[in-house]
């Protein structure tokens, strides 16, 4: 036993040296692939979420505002925090993203910019706000989203959001003002006309937004509800006539009415005793896949009228049960929206 | 000290909370143009064991109505056993049945989105932990199938 032990720990000693290499080459192309071109595209370009290859952006960024960004996401703005990857994945990712750009970052000593963030507030207000919103809330929508028109063709990310305001030093902040970003609509304001000083209160502005109570994304009571359900006083015919006239008095349009099952065994087999009604309004679809393109999973609208026991009951999804999984703090209001939408058509229907 | 550790504990626990946003909402990018990958979708459903019930045309909708779209789908799925068992024995489910993926046009290439359905019922019925994790496992290799379209 004495004996083997040595060779155990030996062995044990190699066993963590033949593993090291795995662990250092965690492959980055792979790890962005697999969580981040679906958003930013495979070569970086942009999609949902904002270009990550252009030259501007990487020299003025350090590794750190990326593994920060990584790690925290932009709560409420579309980027997910990925706490689920390692250090050496997300550094792996990292060095993947610094392949599109070769050369060397600028590096950003970590001086706080000296500014004056009253004077800031007004030229924030003059020269930033139109893309970037009054209070730094950033533009509406995903990305470069090319699937639908758009105004800016890029997104102006938001400037108040806790995780940029951790990932960004004033430095970076600095140097984006001073030299913009070729190839998007984020110019650079030492060439619009602003002095080094102007911009450095812009700096201390943008910083400021730190201090604010952070609108918080509060754990709703109702978050985890899977669905509300009410008890129709109809039978199952009276409840889809009157749901049928509730949906039309509510501006929206009936796709079609089938039941639960169809499409997944012989027609004569189906379910009579749950019945899907779905319906849509296409001005408010077109707004909400304006707001992420992704919402197409809370696709068509539908209730679900379901007889069971001598009793008929009307199932709705709760969407706030789903938006949280998007984190876009705009598609949470058209969620709340459409809570009503359905609360209010259910109610009438079954008054 | 007790106090500091516990507190060490709730906040790190509030940044590694086992299961991250990314594995609940299930995304992929394929080089495929759109009707090449609607037909990969199709069939890496079938394979996975279940059946299209249906195919929802949402840019159709869209454009009649005037709206300008790229293509624009959802695709409706499911398995008729296991629809049936959790719709008649879970019905706050039903909403969420059949499954469905979303596609959709970005340019030359295609995205896909879904919901992972275990997350609906993770901590709320213990007892569907199997099925639901086969449900899961499923989807993530069809959304794997997707993007490993080289
Ligand atoms: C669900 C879509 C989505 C996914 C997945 C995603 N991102 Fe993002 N990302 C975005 C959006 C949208 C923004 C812009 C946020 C804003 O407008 O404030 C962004 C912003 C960023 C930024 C800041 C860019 C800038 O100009 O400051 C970086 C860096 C970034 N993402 C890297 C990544 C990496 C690396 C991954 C994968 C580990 C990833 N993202 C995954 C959508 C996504
Ligand atoms: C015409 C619209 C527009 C105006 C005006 C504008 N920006 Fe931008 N800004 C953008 C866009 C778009 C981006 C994203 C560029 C990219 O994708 O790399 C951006 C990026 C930034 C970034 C980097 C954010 C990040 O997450 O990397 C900062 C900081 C910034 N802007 C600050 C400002 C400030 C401060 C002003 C006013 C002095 C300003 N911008 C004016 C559109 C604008």
């Amino acid at each position: 036993m004495h004996r083997d032990f040595p060779a155990l720990s030996h062995m044990l000693v190699f066993l963590f040296f033949i593993s090291l290499p795995v662990f250092a080459e965690e492959n980055g192309a792979a790890l962005y692939e697999e969580n981040c071109a679906v958003c930013h595209g495979n070569d970086g370009r942009g999609g949902v979420g904002v270009p990550l290859a252009l030259p501007d952006f990487q020299y003025a960024v350090s590794d750190q505002f990326l593994e920060r960004t990584i790690r925290k996401g932009r709560p409420g703005r579309v980027m997910p925090a990925f706490n689920n990857l390692d250090d050496a994945q997300v550094k792996a990712i990292v060095r993947h993203i610094r392949s599109w750009a070769p050369g060397k970052p600028i590096a950003h000593p970590s001086i706080k910019v000296k500014g004056d963030p009253v004077k800031g507030r007004a030229l924030f207000a003059k020269n930033c706000a139109a893309c970037h919103g009054s209070k730094g809330e950033g533009g509406k929508g995903t990305g470069v989203t090319f699937s639908r028109p758009r105004d800016l063709p890029i997104i102006a990310p938001a400037l108040n959001n806790r995780g940029f305001l951790y990932a960004a030093s004033d430095q970076m902040i600095k140097a984006t003002l001073m030299n913009g970003r070729e190839g998007t609509p984020m110019v650079s304001f030492l060439k619009q006309g602003l002095s080094e000083q102007d911009i450095n209160d812009i700096v201390s502005f943008v910083r400021s937004f730190e201090k604010q109570t952070p609108v918080n994304v509060t754990h709703e009571p109702d978050r985890n509800k899977l669905a509300s359900v009410y008890e129709s006083p109809y039978d199952m015919k009276e409840t889809i006539a009157a749901l049928k006239r509730a949906i039309i008095g509510e501006n929206f349009r009936i796709i079609r009415i089938q039941n639960l099952d169809s499409g997944l065994v012989d027609e004569a087999q189906e379910d009579t005793h749950k019945v899907i009604i779905y319906f849509c309004n296409f001005q408010l679809l077109n707004d909400a896949l304006a707001v992420d393109p992704r919402v197409g999973l809370f696709l068509p609208c539908r209730v679900t009228v379901v007889e069971k026991d001598g009793k008929v009951l009307v199932y709705a999804l709760n969407p706030k049960r789903l938006s949280y999984l998007f984190n876009n703090a705009e598609l949470n209001k058209l969620c709340e929206g459409m809570s009503e939408t359905y609360i209010s058509i259910i109610e009438e229907a079954t008054l | 000290m007790k106090k500091i550790l516990s507190l060490l504990i709730f906040v790190s626990s509030l940044f590694f909370s086992g299961q991250s946003q990314a594995d609940n909402l299930l995304m992929a990018r394929t080089r495929l143009s759109f009707p090449e990958a609607m037909l990969k979708l199709q069939d890496s459903i079938h394979e996975q064991g279940y059946t299209v019930s249906r195919i929802q045309r949402v840019d159709i909708g869209l454009t009649k109505s005037g709206y300008r779209t790229d293509k624009y789908r959802v695709v409706f799925f499911g398995e008729a056993k296991l629809v049936k068992r959790l719709s008649n024995d879970y019905p706050q489910l039903i909403p969420y049945l059949p499954f469905k993926i979303a596609i959709f046009a970005e340019g030359e290439e295609t995205l896909l989105i879904a919901s992972n359905p275990h997350e609906l019922t993770r901590n709320v019925y213990p007892e569907l932990e199997s099925t639901m994790q086969k449900v899961e496992k499923d989807m993530l290799a069809i959304f794997k199938s997707m993007r490993d379209d080289e």
